[in-house]
């Protein structure tokens, strides 16, 4: 393996854990089963994107992307967190598509489905992250943060109240928590996280169109914390290092020209076994909270 | 304490809660009886905010709290426990205990970075009184494990102590003995009795007569939606209406 593509794939790797741990705090603390993640991931991307191609700087782009992507996530949780269960799960899903289609057809804004091509680099305070160990070096850094952030979050009396919420929301509302509020705050706060991955991602690509934003991108990062252990800090870490260093090597295997059309139907596939599998014999994930026996 | 007052509940063409009205005094803890399907649950759940009534007032401390949501009714000083128990099952029983205290500060995102040092203290205190109730109720060696892995019955107690957690005026029991062995419903009386000494004042839902004479000063009975007596448990004993509601005698 070369050295660029073992880049590659941490950077890869790196980004995907931010955007599971975003997720994590939805699902696996909060017990927010949210289908359409990617769309917080696609309008953080988007943002950052087209602000930067306007020549605004990355920290400005950067900062917005996390607003904006913060602030849909807020809009979007107030109808759908009025929903339970399973019935919650299908707005977001649909929101997740709206929001696709949105990149796809405002063509003014989004240039639609021609994508935008020459996202340039990011340059922090006069540093620009160009090279692949510089941009491995970035995402190590927003990794660490959101980490810790998340783990202050989780750590916190808030994050204990959302765990109440995954455990049960009758009794939680019973000992006087605004569950509504508390489902908001988790909502918006994995929005911005998922706004700061596709960000990075976004520049990182340097090309983004609606077709990156798709329902499997949300399948993709679910099953990293499903497998990783959902609820555990490091669970999305676990899970997003096997599976996308799974998928992405795939991608540089060597194989037969008449094979390749077989890959993308088979990781899928895969992936879908995987979760089955999962979810029969080893629900918790990789790795087990605290407390049990 | 507690003003209920021409309070109604329907649902479809069912009248669980009609017309009800009554005041709880002053007693420590005050018992609701009836026959199943009386209302009793409906009650606590228009009380305590679950369900909104379709008629009627109910006031507490004379503040009116019908039409406010559940977390409201509970921020106001009434806890609530529930005929199933209901505990964090994937919490730890610390963990369980620690949720209680209401407004906690570092349950606001502002105040988890700016108020860090209050946090710390409410935190600490919680924790210090949560682990003495903890120790209270037997359950030390089981701090650490997952609420779910407690028997039913060490469940109940936690719910019941979780409640006083809470730091409330006045708590609601549904049913606190049922589904549990004898012993443990004596150690349940005890701390009931324990709480009420403290100053804690209770409403009890109860089908078993015995804990419900020895422990209530005062009894409501409900029969079809509608109070068909009060009085003090001799009273009621003897009662003649309560003995056909119950018997159909």
């Amino acid at each position: 393996m070369n050295v660029d593509l073992f880049l590659h794939l941490w950077i890869m790797i790196l980004i995907y854990i931010i955007f599971a741990m975003s997720l994590n705090l939805e699902v696996g603390y909060t017990g927010l089963f949210n289908f359409g993640h990617v769309a917080f991931f696609g309008v953080g991307a988007y943002t950052s994107a087209l602000l930067t191609l306007h020549q605004v700087p990355f920290e400005l782009a950067l900062v917005a992307a996390l607003i904006v992507a913060g602030f849909s996530g807020f809009l979007l949780s107030i109808p759908s967190l009025k929903l339970r269960g399973d019935y919650f799960g299908i707005a977001t899903l649909g929101f997740g598509e709206i929001i696709r289609m949105v990149f796809q057809n405002e063509v003014w804004l989004t240039k639609g489905p021609m994508g935008l091509p020459g996202i340039p680099k990011p340059v922090l305070f006069s540093y620009r992250f160009a090279t692949l160990p510089q941009y491995l070096l970035l995402t190590i850094g927003f990794t660490i943060l959101t980490f810790l952030v998340l783990r202050f979050v989780t750590r916190s009396p808030m994050g204990r109240v959302f765990k109440a919420i995954r455990e049960d929301e009758v009794s939680t509302a019973a000992l006087g928590k605004n569950i509504f509020h508390f489902k908001i705050k988790s909502f918006v706060i994995g929005s911005v996280f998922a706004g700061l991955a596709g960000t990075l991602w976004g520049h990182y690509t340097t090309f983004i169109s609606p077709g990156d934003f798709t329902l499997l991108e949300t399948i993709l990062v679910l099953l990293i914390v499903v497998l990783g252990g959902k609820g555990t800090e490091w669970g999305p870490i676990w899970g997003a290092i096997v599976l996308i260093f799974f998928q992405e090597s795939l991608r540089f295997l060597k194989l037969p020209a008449e094979w390749t059309r077989y890959l993308a139907p088979l990781q899928q596939m895969i992936f879908g076994s995987l979760l089955i599998f999962l979810m029969i014999y080893r629900p918790e994930g990789l790795i087990r909270g605290k407390g049990g026996r | 304490m507690l003003e209920i007052k021409e309070l109604s509940k329907s649902f479809g063409g069912i009248r669980a809660v009609s017309d009800c009205t009554f005041t709880l005094k002053d007693y420590g803890i005050t018992g609701l009886i009836g026959p199943n399907g009386s209302g009793k649950t409906t009650l606590f759940n228009l009380i305590t905010g679950f369900i909104p009534p379709d008629h009627g007032e109910i006031r507490f401390r004379g503040k009116r709290i019908d039409g406010l949501l559940p977390h409201e009714v509970a921020n106001g000083g009434i806890i609530r426990t529930f005929q199933i128990t209901r505990i964090l099952p994937k919490m730890t029983v610390l963990e369980n205990m620690l949720i209680a205290p209401p407004l906690q500060t570092g349950e606001k995102f502002g105040s988890l970075w700016f108020k860090r040092k209050t946090i710390k203290t409410e935190e600490t205190e919680n924790r210090t009184k949560a682990l003495e109730l903890i120790d209270l109720i037997g359950l030390s060696h089981l701090k650490d494990q997952f609420a779910e892995n407690l028997s039913y019955g060490q469940q109940k107690l936690l719910e019941l102590t979780r409640g006083l957690m809470a730091g409330p005026k006045m708590i609601l029991l549904d049913e606190p003995t049922a589904g549990i062995n004898p012993t443990m419903i004596r150690t349940i009386i005890e701390l009931i009795v324990r709480m009420k000494e403290w100053g804690m004042v209770f409403f009890i839902i109860e089908h078993n007569m015995d804990v419900i004479i020895e422990l209530c000063e005062w009894i409501f009975v409900l029969d079809n939606g509608q109070k068909i007596a009060e009085g003090r448990p001799e009273e009621i004993q003897n009662d003649p209406r309560v003995i056909e509601a119950y018997l159909g005698v």
